[in-house]
């Protein structure tokens, strides 16, 4: 009799459990990022304006994020992929096409961002926010040159067994490529065979490959790392020895986009999400709490004053050739980056 | 009842097939009530194992998934490796040494927590009735902690800034922080701290049956404690020391959190690895596979634990 | 034996050099780090190790955090659902399994039902991950159910071992009792066996409760959008920003577990001496 009760709690539990959440689906938006990147008052703005619950939950990587939503039935309706795999997710038939080049708050985007490579008239995208990838070193531990790959390709003395690499494929496989001075994207096996040869030479010289790079930085936890440029920022606002370096090498300049995914539960809520992303206020809540750059025109005036000069956003004017857009690479290519990072992070 | 009446030998058979019909009712009655248990633990814990099986054998996708085409590159992958620029086939010693890491660290952290636990269960099983209670809920406690509290409780300890390296520079010893995190050695302390517990109960359940008129009659043959331990007491204990080891080894071997957050994605155990193929590794069938093989390693374990349980005389759990 | 020599304490044959020391030790070494980590939750500073006084604030954040409240959520509806099926189903695979001769098929039902305390749980997640993502794509239904499910089977054997120890323990004259008073075989279940079985049961669900509150891997690895629990929730974040905020969770998930064994530990010990 007892356990008729309780199993009939349970039922009872489960049921107002499913119908709640089915009834929740119209006023609901779950949205898939990357790990602190998205500002809780953009979330708060958006909820109250559009009478909507969001759910945020986060990712590390790229490949992460392709892999959770290509098993299937994992619930998100947008997700914030970088451009050089927007190309694989629109070929995997994972994307909706929303058009979010034909929304009204298009007319916002700066020219340059209206119609990118990736994804020409912008019929999947809206521009989250775009940087570049570089290393980030405290200059207690290290006073020498930092515009340079080496910081974790070969490290300099005091810095050995103490460059963690964030595990982020595709920006370590363009950061090694131009390191050994080859082209971006490349798949010739001499030139991959010298990166996979320094790569693995390189490792026993880290300390970690992991995440986490604006805390560890800013606690001093980890003196170097590879790094994007406004994670390295805010670990800069709290720990003033923080600074940025462009490898002269070569760099990659990538750029997140939001999409709506092709079996998305809440899709009138998701592209109201995407247009509301291109307007200038929110587009500067977004970089403010990041500190990323974004591709709204007007955005500028309402981001935080220290953003306008900072190193981290401003590419010194001797190294911009330097950096590359991060593009697609062929599936020759990619096969061999994912056979020498498998190499390398076992 | 052998001396009954004809009658009565009539009724007995037909009371004896009564009774056999009774009993397979009472046995169909049986299987009908654990069906509910049993529906459940096929549909989420058995059942998507055979499932593992099958992907195992399959072809790995470009960007993840499988394709629905036969093929034993996964489990080829597990021990070779194919280098992708001379094409030399060799072996897969990045996996043979992740299997040798998690192999050592599991074996490292149950030596550790024997050492540890040993005295401990003793201790506990020789207070007074009132206090063993106590004490045995003292142990208990940490183990139904989040496992995640107690990875998080060791880190604060040993980081850079945690608690050990500031008391060891305020005291002079040191002048900069030693890096235990991100170590193997961080590892095993995580992993030890986590599964004594696990160690301590069944020693001490051991322990606590334990005879101590043995133990008196050996220090009247004039024997030192150290030869009443040797020969007289862990003798005794040793299935309690057995089960402890397994029940340390085998969630160790498969460990999967502590070795994440303690070892900084460099130092990956059997667990990470296989996590890594249903992410950047993009390599469902190696991670199946590889699944597979540490569920083999961990019933070989177990198998071994239950042949020599038996064979000590020990009615096994249950 | 026992007055040597004034002063000399007693030699007593179950005392080992070190072994004492050695145990106090090892009861310093498991709760030091615990200790710690919820002192810290009190501190008013936002770094882990530096202390500058004594503050709920991280309490009050992460009342305030919208996402751990929804976790936690999460995390209950999952455990009181898990703990409650694990239960009832547990009890009617102990009361088939035990105070019976051995039939055939019964050890093959005691491994099955334990087999989630042999299996990494990594392995198991994979396993649930490959599995429910073939469901998931095929019906298109994504809710709690599958967490659920998953919970209620690895909290099974965790219901179903102190419920089966209950069981084994019992009287049976009080059943056989029950029958000379003519009482069918139901009504002596409901009326005698049940409510002797209950701390039995009892004790199971709260074991049930706390494994299925703590478990982290299979989560983490058959959630969808929006269904993180408090666990998966802390992975996240301890990988990312460490702020004393995750040892006010920590202490909060502590203090619930610790009372949940507790309450625990006085069921069996009372189901123990009657």
């Amino acid at each position: 009799m007892k356990c008729k009760l309780i199993a009939s709690v349970a039922m009872s539990a489960m049921m107002i459990g499913l119908s709640a959440s089915a009834a929740l689906a119209e006023g609901q938006l779950n949205i898939f990022n990357w790990g602190n990147y998205t500002n809780p008052e953009l979330i708060k703005k958006f909820e109250e304006q559009f009478k909507v619950k969001v759910t945020l939950t986060d990712y590390d990587s790229n490949d992460t994020a392709l892999a959770k939503v290509r098993a299937g039935g994992h619930g998100y309706d947008i997700v914030v992929p970088s451009a050089s795999f927007i190309p694989i997710w629109i070929g995997e038939g994972l994307l909706l096409e929303t058009n979010p080049g034909g929304m009204e708050n298009a007319k916002n985007l700066q020219d340059n961002w209206k119609s990118p490579e990736f994804d020409p008239g912008r019929k999947y995208t809206a521009p989250w926010q775009w940087g570049t990838t570089g290393v980030a070193v405290n200059t207690g531990a290290y006073s020498g040159d930092v515009n340079t790959s080496a910081i974790f390709m070969d490290p300099p003395k005091e810095l050995e067994g103490k460059v963690n690499v964030v595990p982020e494929m595709a920006d370590i496989m363009g950061l090694a490529i131009a390191y050994v001075g080859g082209e971006p994207c490349t798949a010739d096996k001499t030139v991959l065979k010298k990166v996979r040869d320094a790569l693995v030479a390189a490792k026993p010289k880290w300390l970690s490959m992991d995440y986490g790079t604006t805390e560890k930085l800013s606690s001093g936890d980890w003196v170097a790392s590879v790094n994007w440029n406004g994670s390295t920022f805010r670990a800069r606002l709290k720990n003033d020895k923080v600074v940025y370096g462009y490898p002269k090498e070569g760099f990659p300049v990538w750029a997140d986009q939001v999409v709506v995914l092709k079996d998305a539960k809440n899709v009138d809520n998701a592209k109201a999400f995407q247009n509301f992303i291109m307007e200038p206020e929110n587009a500067a809540l977004i970089s403010a709490f990041a500190r990323y750059a974004n591709a709204i025109k007007g955005s500028a005036e309402f981001m935080p004053a220290d953003m306008k000069d900072a190193p981290e956003l401003n590419i010194p004017a001797e190294l911009v050739s330097a950096g590359y857009v991060s593009k697609t690479c062929s599936p020759e290519a990619t096969e061999l980056y994912t056979a020498i990072w498998t190499e390398l992070t076992k | 009842m052998s001396d009954a009446p004809a009658t009565g030998t009539q009724s007995i058979t037909s009371g004896a097939q009564a009774g056999v019909a009774a009993r397979r009712n009472d046995v169909r009655n049986r299987w009908l009530l654990a069906s509910p248990a049993l529906t459940i633990i096929v549909f989420a814990a058995l059942g998507p194992l055979l499932i593992m099986l099958v992907y195992s054998f399959l072809q790995k996708g470009l960007y993840g998934g499988v394709i629905w085409k036969f093929s034993t590159q996964g489990w080829f992958d597990v021990f070779f490796h194919k280098d992708i620029f001379d094409d030399t086939v060799g072996f897969a010693d990045a996996h043979l040494s992740i299997f040798w890491r998690s192999i050592r660290l599991s074996f490292a952290t149950t030596i550790l927590t024997l050492l540890i636990g040993f005295p401990t269960a003793y201790f506990i099983a020789t207070k007074s009735e009132k206090w063993r209670p106590v004490f045995l809920f003292l142990v208990t406690i940490p183990f139904w902690t989040n496992l995640l509290i107690r990875t998080f409780a060791i880190m604060e300890l040993i980081k850079n800034e945690g608690v050990v390296n500031s008391v060891l520079q305020w005291a002079g010893l040191i002048t900069s922080p030693i890096q235990i995190m991100f170590t193997d050695f961080a590892i095993m302390l995580g992993m030890a701290y986590v599964y004594l517990p696990l160690m301590v109960l069944p020693l001490y359940a051991s322990m606590e049956r334990l005879d101590f008129r043995l133990v008196e009659a050996g220090y009247d043959l004039y024997a030192t404690r150290w030869q009443v331990l040797r020969k007289i007491i862990i003798p005794l204990v040793k299935p309690g020391m057995i089960a402890g080891s397994i029940l340390v080894f085998v969630p160790s071997l498969g460990a999967y959190v502590t070795p994440r957050i303690l070892g900084g994605g460099k130092n990956l155990m059997l667990g990470n690895l296989i996590e890594l193929q249903f992410g950047q590794g993009r390599n469902w069938p190696l991670g199946a596979a590889l699944s597979i093989t540490l569920l083999v390693i961990v019933m070989v374990a177990l198998l071994f634990y239950v042949r020599n349980a038996s064979r000590s005389g020990v009615k096994s759990h249950g | 034996m026992a007055d040597d020599v004034a002063g000399k304490r007693p030699f007593s044959i179950k005392r080992q050099p070190g072994f004492g020391f050695i145990a106090a030790c090892c009861f310093v070494m498991l709760y030091a780090p615990i200790l710690i980590l919820v002192a810290y939750s009190f501190n008013a500073g936002s770094s882990i190790a530096i202390w500058e006084g004594f503050s709920w604030r991280w309490y009050e954040a992460a009342w305030q955090n919208r996402q751990v409240i929804d976790a936690s959520v999460t995390s209950l509806k999952i455990a009181v659902s898990a703990a409650a099926i694990a239960s009832c189903v547990a009890t009617m695979a102990a009361l088939a399994t035990t105070r019976t001769e051995p039939y055939r098929g019964m050890t093959a039902i005691y491994a099955a039902i334990n087999q989630p305390l042999m299996v990494p749980e990594i392995v198991t997640a994979v396993a649930l991950l490959i599995f429910f993502a073939i469901i998931k794509v095929n019906t298109g239904y994504q809710g709690l159910a599958y967490l659920i499910a998953a919970h209620s089977a690895f909290c099974i054997p965790f219901a179903y071992l102190p419920i089966r120890a209950r069981l084994e323990n019992m009287d049976l004259s009080l059943e056989r009792a029950a029958a000379d008073l003519y009482a069918s075989p139901w009504q002596a279940f409901r009326y005698v066996t049940l409510p002797l079985m209950l701390p039995g049961i009892m004790a199971g669900a709260m074991l049930a409760f706390v494994i299925s509150l703590d478990d982290v891997v299979i989560t983490e690895f058959v959630k969808s959008g929006g269904q993180d629990t408090l666990p998966t929730y802390m992975l996240g974040q301890l990988r990312r920003i460490i702020s004393p905020e995750i040892n006010a969770i920590s202490t909060v998930l502590l203090a619930i577990s610790v009372a949940v064994v507790s309450v625990f530990f006085v069921l069996s010990r009372k189901g123990g001496k009657a």
